[in-house]
């Protein structure tokens, strides 16, 4: 899965850092989502999905990759 | 545009709060927030909606046809306190982006996972000294006074920088401001009063860097009045919800006896047990409001139109039997991340993080050192806050 965040839209919600704190991280002053791997192992797919569920502000975005 | 001064629907439902709970469980939402979108009228004659079903719910709280701007013509209020709440200088959680955000991100640093994360000692320091205390008053306890409040109350005060020694004056303060039943003139003069504390406390800080009121204050770019009204809300936010949540979640647990137990057994199981009392819970009961500033068609399948005010039920989508199966049941076991206590969208809870943490540490605490902990009334004397925009106890009494 390919990971891409929007951080116009990141309201700092910090959902994604408890769902996958591997893959996003937040930033010291505002808390805008910070990737920290575009391209994460094909283990966390399902927690990639849950992230991007529980992102309130549609910050994040994944699209499959062939395999 | 529907205007507000248009006659009322003829057979439309009047919507009022307090809606009464069932008789059987007080812990269920209203009876009246179980049914599809249904259009009804406000006490001024104002068309609005009351939507309950969870993707209908998602929708309102994160579509920006949706907004949660009180100034535009249709925002619906449920009863004329509710507009009295409103400031000239709003806080932003009554703004949209991108007002909203430049306001929120000034606030935002405070309330990260990992900033939250480092407060863990001293939050585990405030809940014991609090347990402590109730220990050694000795039983009969009541766990909103002796627990419940003063545990998100410390600890906003100090991320804020507000004395807590004026506690009894804003939580008294806070109590008029939510109550759902009070006229406009007395949330109005409660308001004026929380705010006029603010707004001198504020000016009293500025140049100090120490906590959010200093710093907001210390800023060029806010007015005085956004640094009052943006402060007030974090304190009456930070310490209402989790105060609340925390005796009712205790509740919820001693007439749970088997969930109890396994919290007990697992106390590793505590980070997801509370976010289903979030979900079982969802304190927020009288559902969240927007005003449409577009048609929108939900995907229930309502026809929203331009200028037609909105409230969003999330207690009644935290509910959904799709999104959660068994919804009904208090399972502490299940995977309940996708509530929408915190409601959803650019204007979820900010203090999220804060709150998840205070409770994790107080439920955690309060079952590990308490093992007898026991009402000390029978359940059919406790009083519940129906009256509040934020459902609790008044008091929990307790023995050990
Ligand atoms: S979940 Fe979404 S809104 Fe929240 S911090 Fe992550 S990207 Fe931002």
């Amino acid at each position: 899965m390919h990971v891409s965040v929007d951080q116009d839209r990141c309201c700092s919600s910090g959902q994604c850092v408890l769902a996958v704190p591997t893959v996003f991280d937040q930033d010291e002053e505002e808390g805008v989502v910070r990737l920290l791997d575009a391209d994460p192992s094909p283990e966390l797919d399902e927690k990639l999905r849950t992230a991007a569920a529980l992102c309130p502000a549609g910050a994040i975005s994944l699209t499959e990759v062939a395999r | 545009m529907t205007s507000l001064h248009e006659p009322p629907h003829e057979t439309a439902e009047l919507f009022t709060f307090p809606q009464p709970r069932a008789t059987g469980c007080p812990f269920d939402p209203p009876p009246a927030q179980r049914r599809p979108a249904t259009r009804m009228a406000l006490w001024d004659g104002a068309p609005c909606w009351m939507v309950t079903d969870y993707q209908d719910v998602r929708t309102v709280l994160s579509d920006r046809r949706f907004s949660a701007d009180a100034r535009i013509e249709g925002f619906p209020f449920f009863a004329p306190g509710r507009r009295a709440f409103i400031r000239d200088e709003p806080a932003f959680i009554r703004l949209d982006d991108p007002e909203h955000q430049r306001l929120r991100r000034m606030m935002t640093g405070d309330f990260l996972v990992k900033r939250v994360d480092q407060l863990r000692p001293r939050i585990q320091r405030i809940v014991d000294d609090a347990l402590d205390a109730m220990i050694a008053k000795g039983a009969p306890a009541d766990l909103v006074a002796d627990f419940a409040f003063p545990i998100p109350s410390l600890v906003i005060c100090e991320l804020l920088g507000v004395p807590y020694e004026d506690h009894e004056f804003f939580q008294r303060q806070s109590r008029l401001v939510l109550d759902a039943t009070a006229g406009a003139e007395q949330v109005k003069a409660a308001m004026d009063d929380f705010n006029a504390y603010m707004t001198e406390l504020a000016a009293s800080k500025k140049g100090e860097e120490d906590g959010i009121v200093a710093r907001l204050a210390s800023r060029e770019d806010l007015t005085p009045g956004e640094v009052a009204s943006n402060a007030l809300l974090l304190l009456l936010a930070g310490h209402e919800t989790t105060a609340n949540m925390t005796s009712l979640s205790t509740l919820v647990l001693l007439r749970h006896p088997e969930q109890l137990a396994k919290l007990r057994a697992e106390p590793e199981l505590v980070k997801g047990a509370v976010e289903e009392l979030l979900r079982y819970l969802t304190i927020v009961h009288t559902g969240l409001p927007r005003v449409a500033v577009e048609d929108v068609e939900l995907p229930g399948g309502a026809v929203v139109r331009a200028g037609e005010g909105v409230f969003a039920m999330i207690a009644a989508a935290n509910r959904d039997e799709e999104m959660f199966g068994a919804g009904e049941e208090l399972d502490i076991t299940r995977d309940a991340r996708r509530h929408l206590a915190f409601g959803f969208g650019v204007h979820q809870c900010l203090g999220q993080p804060l709150a998840r943490v205070e409770l994790q540490i107080a439920l955690a605490t309060l079952v590990r050192r308490l093992p007898g902990l026991r009402l000390a009334v029978p359940f059919e004397q406790v009083r519940f806050r129906t009256e509040s925009l934020i459902y609790g106890l008044h008091e929990l009494p307790l023995a050990w």
